[in-house]
């Protein structure tokens, strides 16, 4: 009786490969249960089992003590299982209720019945706090209230049991802590959650208990307090990981890129990277530290080539490449991990093997005179999938059907094969596992110590501080200081990030606890 | 089930399928679909005559066909295939009458200004969309209206106000006695040649050469392919531009083959539109309009036998002829659904 959900020993193949082998995950009544595993470990046809998506090959699911046959999401929701899943399924031009009620309208004499719906829908936001205006439209909305909305649309239709699909993928550092506190009220309401991630810090953070998987074997379960996060990545990567990486102080030589005054503006013509210096050395790991949005992005695309220069000179191993093609740029040495991997770094639709050759594709051997050679393509695939350690069925396979992070190393294999003197690598962990994570980075260092120069561009502060040998900090589309790891901290940067100058700091923060105290008092 | 003999069977019941509600159309409107499909049978199969016929009518059909498929291989909607085909006929017929050359040349040249023609048609859209953004759809159906009217007033002024052109010189001519001989001195001609010949261009291009990687990128994903540094713009342009050509070809077939001059029309051929239908049958592969252009062009002629030979009206004909080609495209349909989810599967 003290468990809600119990998935028994589920086994679940496709075709030879078996995604799922032997997995037992018991749900207590009114817990935060973590189900933690690498991208691609099974986690999510776990729960697709669950939520009646995939039948399973083996095993039992009970639900409050009864065997269940779960053959279709109605049956699921029926037992009052509901899923928030990670891509949000809702009508972006309807508003939040009539998003909650589609596919269950509640009609008034053959007409729907908005008014009582959006009553309700208003009721069960309040009780919860998720505080979603019923009217509103979801184009109008944030990511984090779109995902409320989610989690809106299982409570209304009686969920007592919310899986939640990678929550925290697309949200904000302060949607994330809003969403962990509505977790948290759910409990308390007597409802009883699984989330699905690969961040540690969020089972830490708000999970009574953790059930391990890898490469669809279950591992076991844990009891988060009596947990820490190395044993958990060591429970979900089957071997030791460090957190902080290990490398060797740099020796950096010559300067390889050197940005001058650059101005870029947007899509709109607004400026972006208002004057902006910048130099990155030989044998040395640039970071770029700054909050979204501050010109990161028109920055690089603007050394890449991808976007126009309004003023200002870009140049890359003593040539001026301002305003020069991206083929041009690419060819001067440089190698370019992109911000969005499924935009601009594959073609989702090609084969591994085609996008290992994406940017080499119209050289010698790969093609001559038109020609393709399609055989020396594919010999150059199975060479990067080996030294990068692509998990792919072989290079035929659409580079679609690959793991987040398996495409990453993808794309990391092609650029850095390439031998680059300069390797731009912008957010090149996003949305990884800390396994695939600690790999990207040793490649990073490794190009370092190879005499190469790289520019890493991240959001994630403990990146930016582990890989970086100089953190150039940027704020509204200039570099307002350039400081090193080992003599800054988190806050000194944070408050750089937010437009601060080391100078006034120490007033700063003097004002900030004045603030503070003020609030207190009040209260 | 192999997925062999999934991709035979599929299509295979498919058209069953057409031929069972057609046939219940044609017992609800008074007609015997038995009598009826055998005169289908027979316009398709029924004589050596009636083969080459068929096999005539499918030329134009898989040069339309891989116009409309090779634009789309490149993330373009050409709708514009009928305006280049007419212009492609215009230009083939023009050749053929207007200049006096051995057959070694003349022909070659008369195939060339009908690609050419077409090209440019094909290219104005593709400039419009690769410097403006103009969306290639309506800039092409536009485009064939301009070409239907623009080639009759052309028609008109060459000919002294006639409505058609002179018959081309023989040395132009895609018609052959031999193979007229063969099949019981049908119009068939050449051009078939000339179409298989451009399946092999296509399916070339394609998968072989530099240039077609690139426009398959961009047709899959133009912004990775702009930061591997590919042409985008350019790679738009010569994809309209190799597409037109084709549906130029097309227009030939007819001009230098089946009618020997171009008559002043009211309306469309038909031709071009069919096209879209036939790449979308053959998945815009060039063996797949091959499939899709002989199950239109022989379905097409051989109904032309159905008001004779079974008295079925043609209108109660067309409707079932768009049943069977509805029916095929659903089985397609439904493939790509059983393809995809199987895929999925094997993703998660």
């Amino acid at each position: 009786m003290e468990y809600v959900i119990e998935m028994l020993n589920i086994r679940k193949e496709f075709g030879n490969f078996v995604a799922n082998d032997n997995i037992t995950l018991q749900l207590k009544e009114g817990e935060i249960h973590a189900l933690l595993g690498e991208n691609g470990a099974g986690k999510s046809t776990l729960m697709n089992v669950l939520f009646g998506l995939y039948q399973p090959d083996g095993g039992e699911i009970r639900v409050r003590g009864k065997t269940a046959a779960i053959t279709d999401p109605n049956v699921a929701n029926n037992l009052g299982i509901g899923m928030v899943h990670q891509h949000f399924m809702l009508v972006e031009n309807l508003t939040v209720t009539e998003n909650i009620i589609l596919g269950n309208e509640p009609k008034k004499m053959g007409m729907i019945n908005v008014k009582a719906a959006a009553k309700k829908v208003a009721e069960i936001s309040k009780l919860y706090g998720l505080d979603v205006d019923p009217y509103a439209k979801i184009e109008d909305i944030s990511v984090g209230m779109q995902q409320r909305v989610e989690i809106l649309k299982t409570l209304y239709r009686g969920a007592e049991i919310l899986i939640f699909d990678e929550p925290t993928a697309s949200l904000t550092p302060q949607e994330i802590s809003e969403l962990m506190a509505i977790m948290k009220k759910l409990i308390l309401e007597g409802k009883s959650i699984i989330i699905i991630t690969h961040k540690l810090q969020e089972i830490m953070d708000v999970s009574d208990r953790v059930t391990v998987i890898r490469k669809g074997q279950g591992i076991g379960t844990v009891i988060t307090a009596e947990s820490n996060p190395e044993e958990l990545a060591t429970l979900m990567v089957g071997r030791q990981v460090t957190f902080k990486t290990e490398k060797t102080p740099s020796n950096p030589t010559e300067e390889v890129l050197r940005v001058e005054n650059l101005v870029v503006e947007d899509y709109r013509g607004i400026p972006k990277v208002k004057g902006l210096n910048l130099s990155v050395r030989k044998g040395e790991i640039v970071g770029i530290a700054g909050i979204d949005g501050n010109g990161q992005t028109e920055l690089i695309e603007a050394i890449t080539g991808l976007r126009k220069v309004k003023s200002g000179r870009v140049i890359i191993d003593n040539k001026d490449v301002t305003g020069k093609k991206p083929r041009q740029i690419t060819e001067t040495g440089v190698g370019h991990i992109p911000q969005d991997r499924h935009k601009h770094g594959l073609v989702l639709d090609f084969s591994v093997g085609y996008n290992a050759a994406l940017q080499t594709y119209y050289q010698k051997p790969n093609s001559k005179n038109g020609i393709m050679n399609y055989k020396v393509i594919s010999e150059k695939a199975k060479e990067i999938i080996d030294m990068f350690d692509v998990r792919t069925q072989g290079e035929h396979e659409p580079a679609r059907a690959l793991s987040g992070g398996n495409q990453q190393k993808l794309i990391i294999g092609r650029e850095v094969d390439r031998n680059p003197d300069l390797l731009i690598a912008a957010l090149p962990t996003r949305g990884l596992d800390v396994g695939a994570i600690e790999f990207i980075h040793k490649r990073l260092i490794e190009q370092r110590d190879n005499g190469k120069a790289v520019l890493l561009l991240s959001f994630e502060l403990d990146e930016v501080m582990n890989v970086s040998d100089r953190i150039a900090v940027i704020y509204d589309g200039e570099i307002v200081d350039t400081v090193v790891p080992s003599e800054t901290s988190e806050q000194e940067l944070g408050l750089l990030m937010a437009g601060h100058t080391k100078d006034e700091m120490p007033i700063v923060v003097e004002e900030v606890g004045l603030k503070e105290g003020g609030d207190h008092h009040v209260k | 089930m192999s997925n062999r003999f999934i991709n035979i069977l599929v299509p295979v019941v498919s058209i069953i399928l057409g031929l069972i509600v057609g046939a219940i159309v044609m017992v609800f409107s008074g007609y015997d679909p038995i009598k009826a499909y055998i005169a289908l049978w027979n316009g398709i199969f029924g004589s050596p005559y009636a083969m080459g016929e068929t096999i005539r009518q499918i030329s134009p059909y898989i040069l339309a066909g891989l116009a409309v498929a090779f634009a789309f291989r490149t993330g373009l909607f050409n709708i514009g295939v009928e305006g280049q085909l007419i212009v492609g006929w215009f230009a083939a017929a023009y050749i053929g009458m207007a200049v006096e050359l051995p057959a070694i040349i003349h022909l070659p040249l008369a195939l060339l200004a009908a690609a050419v023609a077409g090209a440019l048609w094909g290219l104005i859209p593709g400039i419009l969309k690769a410097r403006f953004g103009v969306h290639e759809v309506i800039v092409t159906i536009m485009m064939n209206y301009i070409a239907l009217h623009t080639v009759n007033a052309l028609i008109k002024s060459i000919s002294g106000g006639s409505y058609k052109t002179e018959k081309i010189h023989e040395t132009a001519s895609l018609r052959s006695e031999f193979l007229s001989n063969l099949t019981d001195f049908s119009t068939l001609h050449y051009g078939i040649l000339v179409a298989l010949a451009m399946v092999i261009v296509m399916w070339f291009i394609l998968e072989k050469t530099k240039t077609g990687f690139e426009l398959k990128s961009v047709g899959f994903n133009d912004q990775a392919s702009q930061y591997a540094g590919m042409n985008v713009k350019k790679n738009i342009v010569l994809s309209m531009l190799i597409s037109g050509a084709f549906a130029g070809l097309g227009g030939a077939m007819e001009a230098l083959g089946t009618f020997g001059n171009i008559v002043s029309r009211s309306a469309f051929t038909g031709i071009g539109f069919d096209g879209i239908a036939v790449a979308l049958l053959g998945a815009n592969t060039p063996l797949g309009v091959v499939f899709g252009a002989s199950l239109f062009g022989s379905l097409t002629y051989g109904a032309g036998n159905m008001p004779n030979e079974a008295g079925v009206p043609i209108e109660i004909v067309s409707i079932v002829i768009a049943l069977i080609i509805l029916f095929v495209a659903s089985g397609y349909i439904i493939r790509v659904v059983l393809s995809k989810m199987s895929k999925k599967k094997e993703a998660k």
